[in-house]
């Protein structure tokens, strides 16, 4: 009998929501080998893991050691490792949440095997190689490949498939617990304290509205009107990198490719160009206003809605109208 | 002091991907190239180090001929050394770039000691693997770490800061070691003309590795992804467009 295995990471009791999301990936290829669902989660407790079975997983493979109690790179690839040793996986699959990508980059490093990253479909196969698309540019552009190894290891492109629910009456997964083998060696690298500093980013991944400035803006001081009318809409600020590169702005406020993911309602962007780099940040926002001097600019082909125009001008305008709604209603 | 940074040259892609006919690259014929941000960033981090403790730093990239250019670039902020390990232009997978560049490392190792630190990209701009680093880690038995956002060296240890949503991870790791750094770290600084001068002049240490074998995933073919091209509506030009603008937000319940 073949097998999938999927790494797990658990938040409250719960998948967190990149691994519901590869769970379910995991499942439609289980489904699709006609295969065992198993997932691997390391460390946490059993009642919890056994709710897994909500997920379709019938075995969780609970890697516990007293040395894993806080994060290591390596130890946790070493315990994924050491359940993958044990099993006979035509595949292992993880999320692609910064720590499932390490764990699954160390446990390919540690076997030898290639390693897709940020996979969006996959065609499974008993023998021999899978015909995946991935993506590359964070999105921006997608590559067909073939992957194979023993077992096949990749992780799923967040937001292509959506979190799995648990199904309401499942029976509990069998919990099986695995003495993860952790050396020395293995823990040099590993988490020491946590920083509790609420920056803003998190605030910019979840605002309902952005406002976003570029080298368009043409100063510093000039993001004085962004912040204003942030203000009066109750809307995160966002940049692209230029604004971080001249130093205009923190780089926790850039949108794009190496910076922040945005979702908002809406996303006005001011003096940006809409470089593939910095729309791939902003690809799930709803609509997308757009105020730019050149009716010419990429970002236009992006746009829900269009000023063609000065920010200088435009936006303070913006700002005084809906002032002026405001103070109406 | 020895740090040791890895850098990938990549297309400059403006505000559309074309590909080439056989649909198995990016048509780079009015392109430029740079390094991904986090690279820049790395080999910034890398140019701060050494001025704060001494020592050296050197850049590497494996890739073609014209990757020089890259690596020129590091040399213009204050890198010491250039390495190219020059190949065709055709795609590596992580495996084999990471075989070589481990090769690399240890014979850069054995001709000059070992490097305290090396640093790479969090992951590359083009490929996006998210692995060479810590392939090469494994395989020289060094300790890493990826995603770092701020890191301090002190006593032989590695202080290296992570962002997690409401904060930081704070991990240690003792060197010699490999980070993974993220863009944001520092502010990269632009090169002088002085800076630039100087790099000219500075040798590029070129070799020619083997190829290993093809590990995967093999890159079949690229393709754009499907987007619904919005035909956009223009509420108007200049600032007598605001009435429509706060009309729309009120619309789509914004306000
Ligand atoms: C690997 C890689 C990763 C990258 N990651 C990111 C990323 O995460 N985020 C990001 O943003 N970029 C990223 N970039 C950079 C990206 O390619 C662009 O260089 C950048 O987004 C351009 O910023 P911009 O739109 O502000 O500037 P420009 O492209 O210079 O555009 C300025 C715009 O402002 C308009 N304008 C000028 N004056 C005015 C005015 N007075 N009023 C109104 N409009 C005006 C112009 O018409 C123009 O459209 C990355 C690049 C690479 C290679
Ligand atoms: N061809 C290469 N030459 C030098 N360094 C590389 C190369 N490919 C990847 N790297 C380094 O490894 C990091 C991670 O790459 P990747 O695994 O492709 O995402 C990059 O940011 C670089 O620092």
């Amino acid at each position: 009998m073949s097998a999938i295995l999927v790494f797990v990471e658990m938040v409250d009791g719960v998948p967190d929501r990149l691994s519901a999301e590869a769970l379910g990936f995991a499942g439609g290829v289980a489904k699709a080998l006609g295969a065992d669902l198993d997932a691997v989660i390391v460390g946490g407790d059993a009642t919890a893991a056994a709710g897994l079975g909500g997920y379709g997983v019938g075995t969780v493979r609970l890697a516990t050691s007293d040395r894993l109690s806080s994060y290591a790179p390596a130890a946790w690839g070493a315990a994924v490792a050491g359940v993958v040793a044990a099993g006979s996986y035509d595949a292992v699959i993880a999320s692609a949440s910064d720590t499932a990508t390490e764990v699954l980059a160390h446990l390919a490093a540690r076997t030898g095997q290639p390693m897709a990253a940020n996979v969006t479909s996959a065609e499974p196969v008993a023998a021999g190689a899978w015909r995946i698309t991935r993506q590359r540019w964070a999105g921006s552009l997608l590559e067909d490949a073939t992957l194979d190894g023993q077992p096949r290891l990749l992780t799923v492109a967040p937001h292509v498939v959506p979190a799995m629910e648990p199904a309401a009456g499942a029976g509990p997964a069998t919990v099986d617990r695995v003495d993860a083998a952790v050396t020395d060696s293995d823990l040099r690298a590993r988490i020491v304290g946590r920083d509790v500093t609420a920056g803003d980013r998190v605030s910019l991944a979840d605002a309902k509205v952005v406002v976003g400035g570029g080298r368009g803006m043409g100063s510093a001081e000039a993001f004085a009107m962004l912040d204003e009318l942030a203000g009066v809409l109750g809307a995160a600020v966002g940049v692209s990198r230029v604004a971080t590169s001249l130093g205009w702005r923190p780089h926790t406020q850039q949108i794009g490719q190496t910076g922040t993911r945005i979702a908002p309602d809406l996303y006005i962007a001011c003096g940006i160009s809409g470089a593939i780099q910095h729309i791939v940040g902003a690809k799930s926002a709803k609509r997308i206003l757009v105020i730019n001097t050149d009716p010419e600019a990429p970002i236009f082909k992006r746009a829900t809605y269009a000023v063609v125009g000065d920010v200088h001008a435009v936006v303070p305008a913006i700002t005084a109208e809906v002032r002026r709604v405001k103070g109406a209603g | 002091m020895r740090i040791l940074v890895l850098v990938k040259r990549v297309p400059a892609t403006g505000g559309r991907i074309t590909l080439t006919d056989d649909g198995r690259a990016i048509d780079t014929r009015f392109l430029g190239f740079v390094v991904s941000p986090h690279e820049e960033c790395a080999v910034e981090e890398a140019v701060r180090l050494i001025e704060a403790n001494g020592g050296e730093s050197v850049v590497m990239t494996l890739g073609p001929a014209e990757a020089a250019d890259q690596l020129r670039d590091a040399l213009a902020i204050g890198v010491d050394r250039a390495v190219l390990l020059e190949t065709d232009g055709s795609d590596w997978d992580p495996l084999a770039t990471a075989t070589a560049l481990t090769e690399a490392v240890r014979r850069l190792e054995d001709a000059d000691g070992p490097f305290d630190l090396i640093l790479v990209g969090n992951e590359s701009a083009d490929s996006g693997g998210f692995q060479v680093g810590i392939r090469l880690a494994v395989a020289l038995d060094r300790p890493v770490v990826t995603g770092i956002k701020a890191l301090e060296i002190r006593d032989g240890m590695a202080t290296a800061r992570r962002q997690v949503s409401g904060g930081f991870d704070i991990y240690e790791l003792p060197l010699p070691a490999v980070v993974g750094v993220r863009e944001g770290i520092n502010l990269p600084r632009y090169p002088s003309v002085p800076g630039r001068l100087r790099a000219k002049k500075k040798e590029v240490e070129t070799s020619t590795p083997d190829r290993p074998g093809n590990g995967g995933p093999v890159l079949d073919s690229l393709k754009l992804p499907v987007e619904q091209e919005a035909q956009a509506e223009i509420l108007g030009s200049g600032p007598e467009a605001a009435p429509r603008v706060v009309e729309v937000m009120r619309e789509i319940g914004v306000l």
